[in-house]
Order: structure tokens, then C-alpha cells, then sequence
């Protein structure tokens, strides 16, 4: 999306459809063919020491090393990396930075607006509960439940969408016919029902006693993998027809082999690109969850609930809804960034983007 | 000789990336005469396409750019007009054939609207059912038949061949004074690669325009060309007359070619392929270009450092002959094994 | 074409009774409307199971999806098991609301999203694209409720300051709406900020993607043998590669659909709006298993509907789908 700070990748549908691909990236991974354009000219000789002894230098560099030196060169996904992981910090050493608990009343201070006195940097509510605070114990919440929800659904979804991609057949129609009915369906709506009944509270599994936020996090993976199973089904149905693919069945390997040494390997970049679609969108859906009050509820702060308290004094009260908002926008922000230069890097001719 | 139709002089064109710049072209100079067909031929990114349809404005710029040179036609230096002239050369007195005919035309719009298209871009002033008879009478020359059906049908009820009919009747739609086929029987079938050649030759003797054939298909050449420039890395490498560069070769990478096709008059066990590959535009080795893969180099001091200039070769044959090589003459006497009445590749 | 629409209609229709029943299992067992009444001591036990049974909640789900069918055929989706107010008229004067928040929403959604992404692609790297690009990730990362709280404190900030009152920050319309000119303005006063609010992260996701789109499209081989025709750029632009790259947008919008419906829950609540998303709010805390009920089957018979308007609309666009 942001190759607008660059001249188009190759292979990307912005590069040029001129004469020059064979040449100009034979060195890597990245030669394209061109639909209809014999290379039989060009005979190809990987020699490497025929190449260092002709003087032509040949960089033998691996597609993860292209796309590092790719991710590295984007500038606003670099700087959206640092930004992010500096708020994640803060979130996570809540305990630490905040000068408060996220439930401390300071009566001398209420209703006050964003001011250095007492370190109310985000202002006060109207029981002197410090905002600031109260935002980086929100943070450490959404984060949980954005990373619990990429994880889940993208393991959920690449198993699924792999075997369904795979293997067609029941399971490929199953994946079909669900998709087709969760698209008949508003998927907040959905959301919704199964938040505000699937069991108020934690989960209980013995040992573990997990907050409500896994609670949260589970209703929301359970919509979210589909997104990740449909385009890993696509990928792997392009890929089953693949050489290298029906080289490794035509030498015996397993299915399940196959599955997870050449095709999966090959997936990745896509993956990790709509992982991070994922994680942007489980905060966002996350937060309106909250906010509706049917997510993560009063008294553990999570940035959308922080925001519905906040929105019955907002006329005067402004500070309440705007740092609350204003850190979901800064973090989906960064994501989005970051998942744009993983695109640009690991899968430069895909060009779709979330909507 | 006559008046050339095109006459390209010591044309540059780069191409700007995040490696560097590539020279896709690098200094590329010839004519070309009314009436006959020059063929360049070359592999992949040698620069045969980019040097035809930079003159055209057809490079994406940027990165492309063209950065030097001269292109007469018509008396006027196509690099130097404007956008607005350059438009109504472009498929009014110099049109071209491209490629691939499944992608080459647009799926939404019918075919007889593409073409007519064509034809009022030019001649404004034509009426709409003058220029449907025009559209019909062209899809008849180039053998669809039943035009006027033909006509309100869109791309993907044609099949490739009939695709590329159509592509070369877009061609001819103005009379152009220059036809450039880039690829043209590349994508197709063998079986229909014949009957597209055919269709050009006919669109060719109704035009009695020149042609510029662009091919990796030294069959093509043979069957098509009357003068062949070879393309390496950018430049031109050898010009001549056809039947003097098929059997008399003087640059090695012209005969590197033409051992590397199979023959079908004799039992051949292995094809020669030339082996590495070709240099990199952005850093291009000092000196002859081929140098690194050069049987005749084997190291000698002058490949490595003097860029070799195209330069007369006196080989017997007709007409001019170039080539780039410091040590052309060593190879007197050698002929390709493609010398004898050619069956090659691609063409029956 | 009619035979196409008829029969994706009649396809729709095993998917619809086959999505219902999921979705009432779903919702039945994990809804109980009579949870709040439960827990209040002054409630008798008799009245309670009273209730159940006139609702057939006592009965297993299969059954109480029979008579849900049943109801829902017959007696327009039946009653409210709280109060026994009938649905179906209620969910019709919502629909009206959320129709004119959604149509406006989609039409600016694709109005905009297809002018900034064309003419961005256009200009690529201009200073219009790179504006809009940032523009659009901003877009794309503003929560929709926060989006309309932050509207609403600026034009209400602006009313309380100057006294000028431009657009209204909730509600329908006013407690003396007026006739005539003067309805339809306060009406539209209304209105755009929700809609603006609706709209924003499509824009913002659409216009890139349109954006995509057409630069895809504007490399393709057809676009340089339009050029190598000599056609004039604009005509390029416009007529060869426009509709082209409108495809892929038309086909997105159309399974887009239901997550707009389900973005007038947020929208509405926010901005006070009696619409549907407000009722599937007041129904889901109220437990009413059959208002949810009817409002996810109306709601995806709208989806239904609009994706079918797509795809008459894509069939126009592009020659090679045929409706038949």
C-alpha cells in the first residue's frame, strides 16, 4: 500500500512490463517470467564459480534475506515498529511507569484536565482516577487480547485452510459453506450475541485461571479465522499444482509432510501479512466490543471501555474519550504500517488490502 | 538506397531502480527501409522491445527514460515531439502488433468498438457507420470470418488466434508506414503460429508498410526478415543481411545462438547452450559485453578492456554487414549449422 | 437474467432456513429472557413458568424452532416474550431509519473511494496521492466509535460556543420536525454525521483497494495497446481502464454488505438513532431470543438482496460473467 515512497517492486503489478525482468533480478529469487516469454535464449547455468571467474557477480541472497533488507529500507514500517514496541512497553510495565493504579482515587484532583500536577497526564474522571494511568493498564488488556486472538486464529485458520486448500473435498465445502453463511451474516452482530452470553467472566480450567480478556479473545478468534483459512485455502490450491509440489509427492513424501515442509514454508509471507490484519482488526473489534459493553468490563481498564465511561461527561470532559481513542488509532496505525512493509517485503505481488 | 522509413541513432534507454540504472538500452543505431522487414532478434533483456517502443513513448516513465538519441520518421525526430504529436503517430503511421493477444485486448469492450476506436482517433471526422464498413472490411482482410458477428463480439469469445487477427487488423486500421510486431506468434500455438505469419505477410502487401519483427525465434527471422539486427545486453552485435548472417556469423554470440537450436536435418545428441549469463545491465562488466561467455575471448586482455565497436565486416554476401567484435575476422569461414535451407523452431 | 435472479433467489432460500436454524440454536440456548425476572424475589414462580410455556420455552430447541418457523411465516415473526409487542412492525419503522443510513453511507462511500482511488493512481506519487494514502491509514485506524464521540464533542462544542447549530449530534430528527423543505433539512442535519461516521473506514479501505485497482489495471497489456493506438490519455483512463478496475471494487462492496448492517450498531447507539442496530442492541441486552431472531433474518434477507443488486451491476460491467 505505502510503495508510494519507492519505484515498484518487481513482479508487483506496478513494476514495469518491460524487457527486462530475465536480466535484471536473475540473480535472485526474484526472476519472473513473463506469461508467453521463452527464456530459452538464455540458458540458465547457476555456476557460481563460472559467474566469480567471468567477473559477473552473482548475489546468492534467500528470499528471507530480500525481504528483510526490504522490511529494514521501509522507513514508516521501521518507525511504526519502534513506536509500537515502545507503547507495548509502557503497557507492559504498567505497574512500573504509572504513577497510579488504574483504580486509585485521588480525591484532591477530579475532573481535571491533562496537566503535569500529580502526573495526571491524560486528566482525571470524576473520581480523580488518573487517566494516564488508567490508559497504560488499558493497553497492557487490548494487547493481551490482540495477540491471544492473532495466535489463535492463525493457527485455527492455516491448519484448516491448509488441509481444506489441500485436500478439497467435505472439508474444503465445509470451509465454503461456512464462509458463504458468515457472509450472509453482519459479523458484529454475530460478535455480539455469542459476547454477551458465552459465559460472563473468566475461564476456568483447573490450573489456570485466565482473566476475562481470553474470554473476549476466544469469542473474537472464533470469527476471525475464517479470514486467514480463506487465503490460505487460496494459496494452497494454487500451490498444489506447483512442481516443486508434485516433485516431492512424485518422490513419496506424506501429505502431511508435503503440507508442512514445501507448501507451508512457501505461505508464510501472506500468513504473516494477514496476522498482522488480524491483530489490527482484533483491537479494533475488541474495542467496540468494549465499548457496547459487551467486551472486557468494568473494573479492568481496556481502551474501549475506558472510552464508554468516559462518554456521559465528554462535552466537558473531553480528555476522558480523546487519549483513550487517540492511543487504539496509534497503535492500529502502527500495525497497519508495519504490516504494509511486510507486505511490500515478503509478498511483493499481492496488492490487496484490507477494506 | 532509399530514403529509410525510421532512422534510430545512438539511442539510450535507462531505467531507474533501487539497484541503480539499468542501461536497457545503450547506444542503438540503424535504419530502417520502406518495404523490407528487419528483424532483431535477441533474448530476454537485451533491450529488442525497449528499443522500439521507447521511440513511441511506450515505456513506463518513470523509471524509464529515454536519455539520448534520435529517431527520424517522417522528417521529424520522434524523441523530440510532444505528447500530442506523439499520440497521432502512434497507431495512425507507425502501429504495432504486441505479444500476447489474451491480454493485449481489453476484456469489457467489443471488438469492433476496439477497432473503430482506433480508426476515429485519427480520422475523427468519420462517420459511425463508415467506420463499422472500415472495421468489417478489416476483419475480412485478416481472414475472421464472418465479420459483421465478429464485430459485436468481445475479446473472450475469440479464440488466441483469432485474437491476433484481430490485434494485426487494429495495426493496419491507418495505413501505417511502419509496422511493429513485438513477439507476435510468441503466445500462440504452433499449429496457428503459421496462419498468423501468413496474415502478416497479407496485412504487410496491403499496407506496403516497413516492418520492425521483434523475435527470440531465429526460425522467424529466417522465414520473416529480410535484414536482422542481433541484440546483446543493450547494443547491437551484429546487423546484416539475413541470408549473410545465417551463413556467414561474425560475432560469436550470433553463432552461440544458432548452435543452441536443435536442427532437424541432423541426429544431434546435445545442444551447445551458451553457457553463463547474460551480465547484469546495472553493473556491466568494462569492455565487450560477451566477453565473460565468449568462446572466442578465452581471456584475452582486449575483451576484458575495450568496449569493441560495430564496425564494417567484409564476409562475402550482400549489403552491409556489422558486427561488434575486436576479433571478427578470426571467425572467416565459419557458417552456421543453420546455413543450409533452414527448418527451425516455431515455423513449418 | 430474470432466470438468474430467480434462481439465485431460490438458492438463497436453503441457505437462509439452514443459517436460521444454526443461528437459533446459537441464540436460544444462550439466551434466557427471563433471566433479569428470575433473580427478582417479587416475581412469582407461576407467572414465570407461565411465560415459558406460552413461548415454548420449555420445549426442546428443535421444537422451539418449529414454532419460531411458524411464527415467523405466519405471524410476522411473532411476538416479544416481555410485554408481547409485536416485531415485525417495529423492526419495519427501524429498517426505514438504518435503510437511509445505509444507502446514504454506501453511495458516498463508493462516490468518493472511487475518485480519490482513480485519481490517486493516476497522480501516483503526487502529493494528493501521498495525502490521501495517509489519510485513508488514519481512516483505517480510527475506532467508528470514537470517530462519532470525537464528532459529536466538536460540533456540540461549536453549537454551546457560537450558537450555530450545523449538524445535529443525535437523533432523528427534531421534537418539531416541520414539513416539507424544512423536514428535509433538519432531516439531513441528522443525518450526516452518522453517515459520515458509517462511512469513513470504507472510504478509507475502499479507495485503496480502488486505488490498487486501477494500478493494476493501468499496467495491463490492454492499457499500452490502447496507448500504442493513440488514443488521448483521458479516454485511456476513463474508458479502458476504469471500468476494468471497477470490477474488483463492486465485487468487494457486495460482500462487504453485512458489515455495514453490523456497523449501524455502533453508529446508531452513538449517535441515538432508532434504527436497527440500536433495537439488536436494546433486543441482545433485553434477551430477546426472537427479536434477535428476526432481526438477523431480515437483515441478511438485506444482504441477500444487495449482493444480488452487485451482481446484476457486475454482469453490466463485465462481459465475460453471464447472468444465466
Amino acid at each position: 500500500m505505502t510503495e508510494v515512497s519507492r519505484p515498484p517492486e518487481p513482479g508487483s503489478p506496478d513494476a514495469p512490463l518491460v524487457d527486462l525482468d530475465g536480466t535484471l533480478y536473475a540473480s535472485g529469487s526474484q526472476v519472473r517470467t513473463m506469461p508467453g516469454a521463452p527464456t530459452d535464449l538464455a540458458p540458465e547455468l547457476t555456476d557460481s564459480a563460472l559467474a566469480h571467474e567471468s567477473g559477473l557477480e552473482l548475489k546468492a541472497r534467500s528470499q528471507w534475506a530480500y525481504a528483510r533488507s526490504r522490511f529494514f529500507r521501509h522507513r514508516l514500517a521501521m518507525g511504526s515498529l519502534v513506536v509500537l514496541i515502545a507503547v507495548l512497553l509502557c503497557g507492559a510495565f504498567a505497574g512500573h511507569i504509572a504513577s497510579y493504579s488504574y483504580d486509585a482515587i485521588d480525591l484532591n484532583n477530579i475532573n481535571a484536565g491533562p496537566t503535569t500536577t500529580a502526573h495526571h497526564y491524560f486528566g482525571t474522571d470524576q473520581l480523580g482516577r488518573d487517566y494516564f494511568s488508567r490508559v497504560l493498564y488499558g493497553i497492557r488488556t487490548s494487547a493481551r487480547v490482540a495477540f491471544f486472538v492473532s495466535i489463535l486464529s492463525t493457527i485455527l485458520g492455516t491448519l484448516v485452510g491448509s488441509f481444506a486448500g489441500y485436500f478439497g473435498g467435505w472439508l474444503d465445502n465445509l470451509l465454503m459453506r461456512f464462509t458463504d453463511l458468515i457472509l450472509t451474516l453482519p459479523p458484529l452482530a454475530v460478535l455480539l450475541v455469542a459476547a454477551a452470553r458465552l459465559g460472563n467472566g473468566t475461564i476456568n480450567l483447573g490450573l489456570f485461571h485466565l482473566g476475562q480478556e481470553y474470554r473476549v479473545a476466544l469469542i473474537l478468534a472464533l470469527l476471525f479465522w475464517t479470514g486467514i483459512a480463506r487465503v490460505v485455502r487460496g494459496l494452497f490450491l494454487s500451490l498444489r499444482e506447483k512442481e516443486y509440489v508434485e516433485a516431492a509427492k512424485a518422490s513419496g513424501s506424506g501429505d502431511v509432510r508435503i503440507i508442512f515442509r514445501h507448501m507451508l514454508p512457501n505461505s508464510m509471507g501472506p500468513i504473516i501479512v494477514n496476522m498482522t490484519l488480524v491483530t489490527a482488526g482484533a483491537i479494533l473489534t475488541e474495542s467496540a466490543l468494549s465499548f457496547l459493553g459487551f467486551g472486557i468490563k468494568p473494573p479492568t481498564a481496556a481502551l474501549g471501555n475506558l472510552i464508554a465511561q468516559g462518554e456521559t461527561q465528554m462535552q466537558t470532559q473531553w480528555w476522558l474519550v480523546v487519549f483513550p481513542g487517540l492511543t487504539i488509532v496509534i497503535i492500529v496505525m502502527c500495525i497497519n504500517f508495519i504490516g504494509d512493509g511486510l507486505r511490500d517485503a515478503l509478498d511483493p505481488t499481492q496488492r490487496r488490502i484490507r477494506a | 538506397m532509399p530514403e529509410p522509413v525510421l532512422s534510430i541513432r545512438d539511442l539510450a534507454v535507462h531505467f531507474t531502480t533501487d539497484d541503480g540504472v539499468v542501461r536497457a538500452v545503450d547506444g542503438v543505431t540503424y535504419d530502417v527501409y520502406p518495404g523490407e522487414t528487419l528483424g532483431i532478434v535477441g533474448e530476454s533483456g537485451s533491450g529488442k522491445s525497449v528499443s522500439t517502443m521507447s521511440i513511441l513513448g511506450l515505456i513506463p516513465q518513470p523509471p524509464g527514460k529515454v536519455v539520448s538519441g534520435e529517431a527520424m520518421f517522417q522528417g521529424r525526430d520522434l524523441l523530440k515531439l510532444s505528447k500530442k504529436e506523439l499520440r497521432r503517430v502512434r497507431g495512425n503511421s507507425m502501429a504495432i502488433v504486441f505479444q500476447d493477444p489474451m491480454t493485449s485486448l481489453n476484456p469489457v469492450l467489443k471488438i469492433g468498438f476496439q477497432l473503430g476506436e482506433t480508426i476515429k482517433a485519427h480520422h475523427g471526422s468519420e462517420k459511425d457507420d463508415e467506420v463499422k464498413d472500415h472495421v468489417i472490411q478489416l476483419l475480412r482482410t485478416v481472414g475472421i470470418p464472418q465479420p459483421e458477428r465478429r464485430f459485436e463480439q468481445y475479446p473472450h469469445e475469440f479464440s488466441g488466434g483469432m485474437r491476433q487477427r484481430a490485434m494485426i487488423a487494429m495495426a493496419i486500421a491507418n495505413q501505417p508506414a511502419l509496422l511493429i510486431a513485438d513477439e507476435p506468434t510468441t503466445a500462440l500455438d504452433v499449429t496457428i503460429q503459421a496462419q498468423i505469419l501468413e496474415v502478416l505477410k497479407t496485412a504487410q502487401d496491403e499496407t506496403h508498410a516497413a516492418t520492425i519483427l521483434i523475435t527470440h525465434d531465429l526460425g522467424l527471422i529466417a522465414e520473416m526478415a529480410d535484414r536482422v539486427i542481433v541484440m546483446y545486453a543493450g547494443k547491437i552485435v551484429e546487423l546484416g543481411d539475413v541470408n549473410t548472417i545465417f551463413a556467414a556469423p561474425r560475432h560469436p554470440y550470433t553463432i552461440g545462438l544458432m548452435e543452441s537450436l536443435p536442427r532437424l536435418t541432423a541426429d544431434e545428441d546435445w545442444l551447445r547452450p551458451i553457457p553463463g549469463q547474460p551480465p547484469s545491465l546495472i553493473n556491466r562488466p568494462p569492455g565487450c559485453p560477451f566477453h565473460p561467455r565468449c568462446f572466442l575471448s578465452q581471456g584475452r586482455a582486449r575483451c576484458r578492456e575495450e568496449e569493441p565497436p560495430l564496425r564494417p565486416i567484409h564476409a562475402g554476401g550482400t549489403g552491409v554487414h556489422l558486427s561488434a567484435c575486436h576479433f571478427a575476422e578470426e571467425l572467416e569461414g565459419a557458417t552456421s549449422k543453420l546455413a543450409e535451407p533452414t527448418v527451425a523452431e516455431g515455423v513449418t | 437474467m430474470v432466470t438468474y435472479i430467480i434462481r439465485r433467489l431460490l438458492y438463497s432460500i436453503p441457505v437462509l432456513f439452514v443459517s436460521s436454524f444454526l443461528i437459533f440454536t446459537f441464540v436460544a440456548t444462550t439466551t434466557d429472557p427471563l433471566e433479569a425476572a428470575k433473580m427478582q424475589p417479587n416475581v412469582n414462580k407461576a407467572a414465570i413458568a407461565l411465560v415459558q410455556k406460552e413461548n415454548h420455552l420449555d420445549k426442546p430447541i428443535i421444537e422451539r424452532y418449529g414454532y419460531w418457523v411458524q411464527d415467523a411465516f405466519t405471524h410476522d415473526f411473532g411476538k416479544t416474550i416481555l410485554g408481547s409487542r409485536p416485531i415485525l412492525p417495529d423492526m419495519l419503522n427501524r429498517l426505514k431509519v438504518t435503510l437511509q443510513l445505509i444507502i446514504a453511507a454506501e453511495v458516498l462511500t463508493l462516490l468518493l473511494a472511487i475518485a480519490v482511488g482513480v485519481y490517486s493512481a493516476v497522480r501516483q506519487y503526487s502529493i494528493f496521492d501521498y495525502s490521501m494514502t495517509t489519510l485513508s491509514f488514519l481512516g483505517l485506524a480510527i475506532p467508528v466509535f470514537w470517530l462519532g464521540l470525537i464528532l459529536q464533542i466538536i460540533f456540540v462544542n461549536i453549537f454551546n460556543k457560537w450558537g450555530v447549530r450545523i449538524f445535529y449530534t443525535s437523533g432523528l430528527d427534531n421534537v418539531d420536525p416541520g414539513t416539507g423543505l424544512h423536514f428535509l433539512i433538519q432531516r439531513i442535519q441528522h443525518l450526516v454525521l452518522p453517515v459520515f461516521t458509517l462511512a469513513t473506514i470504507s472510504i478509507a479501505g475502499y479507495s485503496r483497494f480502488m486505488r490498487a485497482s486501477m494500478l493494476e489495471v493501468i499496467n495491463a497489456d490492454y492499457i499500452r495497446t490502447a496507448r500504442a493506438k493513440g488514443l488521448i490519455e483521458r479516454r485511456v483512463v476513463l474508458k479502458h481502464a476504469f471500468r476494468n478496475a471497477l470490477i474488483p471494487l463492486m465485487t468487494l462492496a457486495a460482500i462487504d454488505f453485512g458489515t455495514l448492517f453490523g456497523g449501524t450498531v455502533i453508529t446508531e447507539t452513538v449517535y441515538g438513532l432508532p434504527g436497527m442496530g440500536r433495537y439488536f442492541i436494546d433486543a441482545l441486552s433485553g434477551g430477546e431470543t426472537y427479536v434477535i431472531m428476526a432481526w438477523l433474518m431480515v437483515t441478511s434477507v438485506m444482504v441477500v438482496f444487495f449482493n444480488l443488486v452487485a451482481d446484476v451491476v457486475l454482469g453490466f460491467l463485465d462481459p465475460r460473467i453471464r447472468l444465466d
